[in-house]
């Protein structure tokens, strides 16, 4: 089924404007991830498609050919997983992923049959008979899911379901999830604040912030060309390189850069994983921090532009803090980006 | 090892609070099967008071019981879906609203009878009918209700709950159904234990509205102090407590219960 968003907006009762006028399409059984920090208004969009907040006049749901902009949430069937799960506490497993079956009236016989289904995709025969409550995060999210899947909805709408559990769960989960999703064919929209999540779930990310759509498109593509600073920064965590431009060069506190002949105009930026150390080098810094994280090691170098630059350095050994250094950039590696929306973070 | 001179002495305390307690009751328990109290148990043992008490007060009996299962029914169907209003909109006129239905249990017994009387005493049918002692038991006993149910309906997610009901599918009438009235359930229950128990033991405001033909339970246990011999007080008294204790029994336990949910 298509999800057509046209020209949704949301301000609240109180003027917050939690979402300005958005217009984005999602094709049969894509995943879209909504992404962006917390408060940039992900809740209220996908709460917008639920039907559990209408958009302010103007704006446009559809399901394929069906407009569905007035039509109340329980009409819509849609599944959702909420941020808290939501799960029914009076019910056990079986008993919540049947609830919307049963009030859709299905047959008890096909009700059995579809609940075991789903049970079985989502890993959970084995705890069918438990109440919600004795369940432990991951089960819960993964009840969750299954009672938002098992009625088959149009469209699935997850809200960041994973950020209630703790950091290793979570990693697991992540491929679990994707990899069921996957298996359930549906289109859906999936909220998160963590890019790392965003990327490996999604077939395509919608980049928010404050409010407004900023980016959409394959992770690939807003990794390699971020349309603004604040993708840049959000997706893949560019860093900028504050110095003079001049034609063909970039000129900064640590030395010069030989900028290619087609560059565009506007800020530079450099992502951490394209700094690497060189002896012979062009730009040089002074190590303020050094760490070791899974595999590489992160370093914070100062003096080679105005903020400190992190480079990941993937060699067996590390300089020490206070060690002056070369690093080399690649011409290639460098973004340059307008800031369109006059925003910077 | 011998005990200690103070441990006795604090066990000759604890049992002299006991029987000064006790005895008295037991007494009058005793009292209650005595031929005759004023020449005591030589007298013999007998039921014949209970049966005395049984033909004189049956009808204040089931009058008591018809009250509190009417007065139940009314509070649920008006207090379970107030205090849904309430849990449901948050907010300044919530607060006011809750306060306002409270404010029985401010106002003492008497007062709430005499401003009924006042306001009804003119129509004579409703004046001398049983409703007119329901519309009291239930005026009084509503906040239980509400704030029993509330307490828990406040300790949950309500909203998510039921929007998570409604993207399943569910109407508003079958979320309150399958949804909210379920996972109330602990506070209804405390609730209507307690509606039963104080409307079965309700006396100050019962006694101003009642007539001589509607004696309620404890109405009628004042009746028989005042009227009756010893012996049918005694066994009234009885009586009285076999009702009301295993219900007050009952209404602590929910009431606990409740309150563990909703912490
Ligand atoms: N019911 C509401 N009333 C008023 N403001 C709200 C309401 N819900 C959300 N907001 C505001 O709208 C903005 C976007 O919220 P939300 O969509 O929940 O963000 P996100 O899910 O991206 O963290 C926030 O500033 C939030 O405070
Ligand atoms: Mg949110």
């Amino acid at each position: 089924m298509t999800l057509i968003i046209k020209n949704a907006s949301k301000t609240f009762a109180d003027g917050t404007h939690a979402l300005r006028p958005t217009s984005l399409t999602v094709g049969p059984g894509e995943i879209l991830s909504l992404l962006g920090p917390s408060g940039c208004g992900k809740t209220t969009l996908l709460r917008i498609i639920a039907g559990l907040e209408r958009p302010d006049p103007g704006g446009e749901i559809r399901f394929g050919n069906e407009d569905v902009t007035r039509l109340a949430v329980e009409r819509r069937n849609v599944g959702m997983v909420f941020q808290s799960y939501a799960l029914f506490p009076n019910m056990s497993v079986r008993g919540n992923v049947a609830y919307g079956l049963k009030v859709r009236k299905v047959s008890k016989a096909e009700q059995t049959r579809r609940v075991d289904e789903v049970l079985a995709l989502c890993h959970l025969t084995d705890y069918a008979n438990r109440p919600v409550t004795v369940l432990s995060g991951g089960q819960r999210q993964r009840v969750a899911l299954a009672r938002a899947v098992a009625p088959r909805p149009r469209i699935l709408l997850l809200d960041e379901p994973l950020s209630a559990l703790d950091a290793a769960l979570r990693d697991s989960l992540r491929d679990e999830l994707a990899a069921m999703l996957r298996q359930f064919q549906i289109t859906a929209v999936f909220v998160t604040h963590d890019q790392v999540e965003a990327m490996s779930i999604a077939d395509r990310v919608a980049v928010m912030s404050k409010g407004t759509l900023q980016q959409i498109g394959k992770p690939e593509e807003l990794y390699r060309n971020p349309a603004s600073p604040f993708v840049a920064r959000f997706v893949g965590n560019a860093m900028p390189m504050m110095g003079q431009r001049e034609p063909g060069r970039l000129i900064l506190k640590g030395g010069e850069l030989t900028l290619p002949n087609d560059a565009q105009p506007g800020q530079a930026f450099v992502r951490a994983e394209n700094i690497h150390l060189d002896p012979e080098g062009a730009l040089r810094g002074t190590i303020e921090t050094v760490s070791f994280s899974v595999g590489h090691y992160r370093l914070g170098i100062r003096d080679v532009t105005d903020d400190i630059l992190i480079a990941t350095h993937p060699g067996r050994q590390a300089p020490r803090p206070g060690d002056t250094v070369r690093l080399r950039i690649a011409a290639d590696d460098l973004l340059f980006l307008v800031d369109k929306n006059g925003q910077t973070t | 090892m011998r005990p200690s001179p103070s441990w006795l002495l604090q066990l000759a305390v604890t049992l002299l609070t006991a029987a000064f307690l006790i005895i008295p009751a037991l007494q009058s328990i005793l009292a209650g099967f005595t031929s005759n109290y004023f020449r005591g148990l030589s007298s013999g043992l007998t039921l014949k008071w209970l049966g005395e008490v049984w033909d004189l007060y049956a009808h204040s009996i089931f009058l008591s019981l018809w009250l509190a299962a009417a007065c139940l029914f009314f509070t649920l169907v008006i207090g379970v879906p107030a205090a849904y209003a309430l849990a449901r909109n948050p907010g300044r006129l919530s607060r006011v609203l809750e306060e306002f239905i409270s404010l029985p249990l401010a106002v003492p017994g008497l007062a709430l009878a005499l401003a009924l009387l006042q306001l009804y005493g003119s129509m004579s049918g409703f004046r001398t009918s049983w409703a007119f002692i329901l519309v009291g038991h239930v005026l009084y006993t509503l906040p239980f209700m509400v704030r029993a149910v509330l307490a828990v309906l406040l300790a949950m997610d309500l909203k998510t709950l039921e929007e998570g009901a409604a993207t399943l599918g569910a109407a508003p009438w079958t979320r309150f159904r399958t949804v909210v009235v379920p996972n109330a359930l602990p506070g209804i229950l405390a609730g209507a234990l307690t509606v039963v128990t104080l409307s079965i033991g309700e006396f100050n405001l019962t006694w101003m509205l009642h007539t001589p033909y509607l004696k309620t339970l404890p109405v009628g246990l004042a009746d028989s102090y005042a009227s009756m011999r010893l012996e049918i007080a005694s066994a009234y008294t009885l009586v009285f407590f076999v009702m009301i204790v295993p219900l007050l029994v009952a209404m602590q336990w929910a009431s606990d219960r409740a309150r563990r949910i909703t912490q």
